[in-house]
């Protein structure tokens, strides 16, 4: 009894080193010198300014300013009051406190018999169609590509489905004042083909593909 | 559905068994004391193990002993665990606490700590959210390679208890954990880390990145750590604890389709590897062969009503008038908490994957999984691990089950049961039927205390609803099989701060569930050693013409049906209730 109790303290420290602080870091070392840049994850900055991860979702949103006070609106949370920035393609909903919090991410949880679900759903479709709409007169609720009315699982989800993102384009191209064929030309070259060629779907990374936007007309 | 989705799932199937195969080959090598490719490069260290931890590796154990060394391995480990958690900011000079976390209550740490070291790794926390680097490192992914060996050193020593002819030593359990770890665990999760990065997992000590955003309002927090390092084990020990909350789904964790991918083979290549092993050590590979097949059509057939069913999309979609057929640019379905990049089939393959193992990772959100759908990882957990399993639990609760086929069978036709060439007598039958039996037992005892308790009700996410109860049944479900998977709606700790400040646990439910995953952990695990050391030394009779087969399709049947039947005959009443007439009726409620 004594002896293993020994053997098991003394056995479990030292695994503590090896496994829990040796492989670590020699991995942080390798990772650190080979990938520096996606071990440090994947920033992209815009002027010298973090604009964000390519890998991590994030909103194209703009605070509502009040129009007395002069000041961003804040939600009962305290969290800022936003609206879609029709200039940029829009990520998938988000189910985190607030959208796309990158550091307490969350799923939405919303069960599939739920009615609070399709309420839910019904929502993220009015708003979709609200903004989509004047651009694709015959877009219907029965168009909309899935992904871009139902959450994604990590709420930071950096790709777009290029359904979703074909709808898109014709609203940024309308804003921006571009051809439409230019637009799509960059949905694709943004658009990221299946896991070794058929596995997963595709998808179009969003931040990527608004920045090249911004570099074409020369930042905004 | 798709072409694509299909060749998927069958491809990774084809993909992780000739994977397997080398590594059974390595790992039959490693508990049978030869020395391997590996050996020249760790063995000083495994040495300088047994020397410090004042141990004779030569030294065989009987199952008692064998069986007490292990439980105070995991008591002492249970321990300095529990500490570490409840100290976050005592360890703050490493560095290793840059958003200055303070610990969780000691409810929610108790259920932490009992998840990891039985591999379950249940989270009622978030990982960005309450734990320190140094907690995740040094605390959380330790177990995760202990709790992994322990599972492992047990089916080997179930195995080795078959074979001998003469003795009733098991092994040495100390040796077996440091070889477990040093030659297996170590090695594969190093490569496996590296895969991650190479693909844009993080691998840092950072502080989180305060981003600007491009828009006014896109300005974002973005959390930092460690990850690659503690992905790799927590697939490959099938322990399936998160670094961040939502699990594979953080594009940190699980960046591309293709490390999806690798992490499912990362979570599937032990137990797959364990059953080849097992027929090699036996000297009867196409035994091996036999119960490979056997769970290999159980998996397969769970992954196919999976995608089915989440590739028709929910009740809510429809009722939303959306359209889950695949449309040019779109692959439809149930979209609602799954990610772009793994799509359908690579949500709904993930998800058995981890739930026919005890690894419980998610990359979608189960909660939101359609009935059908939701109520595979539930069968999946109904067969008690034995669909290929967690990491050596698969292996010796499937060994368990074909020694109950043998018994049934041979009282079938009327012959006394032989399992390799053992005579199968009452002390076995009772022994593996109790440990059969506790697992499920558990489950539905926790499961029954949830939903009838006021205290229990106040984990319930969606209350008042056949989703409440398919919440609560999993929770325990999953907490019992070791799994750890979860309806993550269902919650025990109340967190309003990132950081813990003013956090409380649910402490009825962090008991109930902390209690519920050790002692469906430990008694199967006992009840293995013991047929184990009934086993041990038994007079091995040779095959006659009475002998009932064990490696042939008729078996293969016959295992299943035996699996088949006790889960469903436990579980049906249970399943009825919450996802079934969820699918079933496709109401809302």
């Amino acid at each position: 009894m004594k002896k293993d109790i020994i053997s098991a303290v003394i056995g479990i420290l030292l695994l503590i080193v090896i496994c829990g602080i040796v492989y670590p870091l020699v991995v942080t070392g390798v990772s650190q010198v080979a990938f520096p840049g996606n071990a440090n994850g994947q920033k992209v900055d815009v002027n010298g300014k973090l604009v964000g991860s390519k890998i991590i979702g994030q909103g194209f949103l703009d605070q509502v300013i009040n129009k007395k006070t002069g000041k961003p609106e804040v939600d009962k949370n305290g969290n800022p009051v936003t609206v879609p920035d029709p200039r940029y393609f829009q990520s998938r909903p988000s189910a985190t406190v607030p959208a796309y919090n990158a550091a307490g991410t969350a799923f939405s949880n919303a069960g599939p018999n739920n009615i609070a679900t399709e309420q839910a759903f019904a929502g993220y479709i009015q708003s979709y169609l609200q903004l989509e709409k004047p651009y694709n007169p015959g877009l219907t609720v029965a168009k909309i590509p899935v992904d871009a009315v139902n959450t994604s699982a990590s709420g930071i989800d950096p790709d777009v489905s290029p359904a979703n993102a074909d709808i898109q384009a014709h609203r940024v191209a309308a804003v921006r004042h571009l051809p439409l064929s230019q637009v799509m030309s960059l949905v694709n070259k943004y658009t990221h083909g299946r896991g070794i060629g058929f596995s997963g779907d595709p998808g179009v990374n969003v931040l990527e593909l608004n920045l090249a936007l911004d570099r074409l007309q020369g930042g905004h | 559905m798709t072409f694509l989705g299909w060749l998927t799932i069958f491809a990774f199937a084809a993909i992780l068994t000739v994977l397997a195969l080398p590594l059974a080959r390595h790992m039959a090598a490693v508990y049978t004391g030869q020395r391997t490719f590996l050996s020249p490069v760790l063995g000083w260290l495994e040495r300088l193990l047994y020397r410090a931890m004042r141990v004779d590796p030569d030294k065989g154990q009987d199952w008692k002993s064998y069986a007490k060394s292990l439980i105070i391995f995991s008591l002492v480990g249970w321990l300095l665990l529990y500490l570490i958690l409840r100290t976050q900011t005592l360890w703050n000079w490493t560095g290793l606490n840059p958003q200055h976390f303070h610990s969780a209550p000691w409810n929610v740490t108790f259920s932490t700590t009992s998840s990891f070291m039985t591999n379950t790794n249940w989270q009622y926390y978030g990982g960005e959210t309450t734990m320190t680097y140094f907690s995740q490192m040094a605390g959380l992914a330790v177990q995760n390679f202990l709790s992994a060996a322990v599972g492992i050193v047990v089916a080997v020593a179930l195995i080795r208890g078959l074979i001998s002819r003469s003795g009733k030593s098991l092994g040495n359990f100390w040796q077996d954990i440091v070889r477990t770890t040093l030659y297996i665990l170590l090695p594969i999760a190093f490569v496996v880390a590296l895969v991650l990065v190479f693909q844009g997992s993080i691998q840092n000590f950072s502080h989180y990145l305060t981003s600007n955003g491009v828009t006014s309002g896109g300005g974002q927090s973005i959390a930092m750590g460690p990850v690659a390092s503690q992905e790799a084990i927590k697939e490959l020990g099938t322990n399936g604890g998160g670094f961040f909350n939502v699990n594979s789904a953080h594009p940190f964790e699980n960046p591309t389709a293709f490390t999806n991918l690798v992490e499912m083979l990362a979570v599937l290549i032990i137990p797959a590897a364990l059953i080849l092993m097992y027929g090699r050590m036996t000297g009867k590979r196409r035994q091996g062969y036999a119960i490979y097949g056997a769970v290999m059509l159980m998996f397969l057939g769970a992954c196919v009503v999976a995608y089915i069913a989440e590739a028709h999309g929910s009740p809510a979609q429809h009722a939303a008038g959306l359209h889950t057929g695949v449309i040019h640019g779109s692959g439809g379905g149930n979209m609602e908490g799954k990610e772009q990049r793994f799509g359908i089939a690579g949500s709904a393959l993930f998800d058995v994957v981890t739930t026919v193992t005890s690894c419980g990772a998610v990359n979608s959100s189960i909660e939101s999984f359609t009935g059908i759908g939701g109520a595979i990882p539930m069968a999946n957990l109904s067969a008690s691990e034995t669909i290929f399993g967690g990491v050596g639990t698969g292996l010796y609760s499937l060994l368990l089950y074909v020694i109950l086929a043998v018994f049934i069978g041979g009282l079938m036709v009327g012959r006394t049961p032989e399992y390799l060439g053992k005579k199968i007598e009452a002390r076995e039958i009772k022994l593996t039927v109790l440990g059969l039996l506790a697992t499920p037992l558990m489950a539905l005892f926790c499961t029954a205390m949830a939903v009838a308790t006021k205290a229990g009700r106040a984990s319930i996410f969606s209350p008042g609803k056949p989703q409440a109860f398919s919440e609560s049944f999993y929770a325990y479900l999953s907490q019992a099989n070791n799994n750890g998977s979860a309806f993550a709606g269902y919650t025990g700790f109340i967190q309003p701060n990132a950081g813990n400040l003013g956090s409380h646990g649910i402490t009825f439910a962090n008991l109930l569930g902390g209690f519920d995953m050790m002692i469906a952990r430990y008694i199967p695990i006992l009840f293995a050693l013991a047929v184990a050391g009934a086993l041990a030394g038994k007079r091995i009779s040779p095959a006659g013409l009475g002998t009932m087969r064990t490696d042939n399709p008729t078996f293969v049947v016959l295992l299943i049906g035996v699996i088949v039947l006790v889960g469903a005959l436990t579980f049906f009443p249970a399943l009825l209730l919450g996802p079934i007439v969820q699918g079933l009726t496709g109401h809302l409620y």
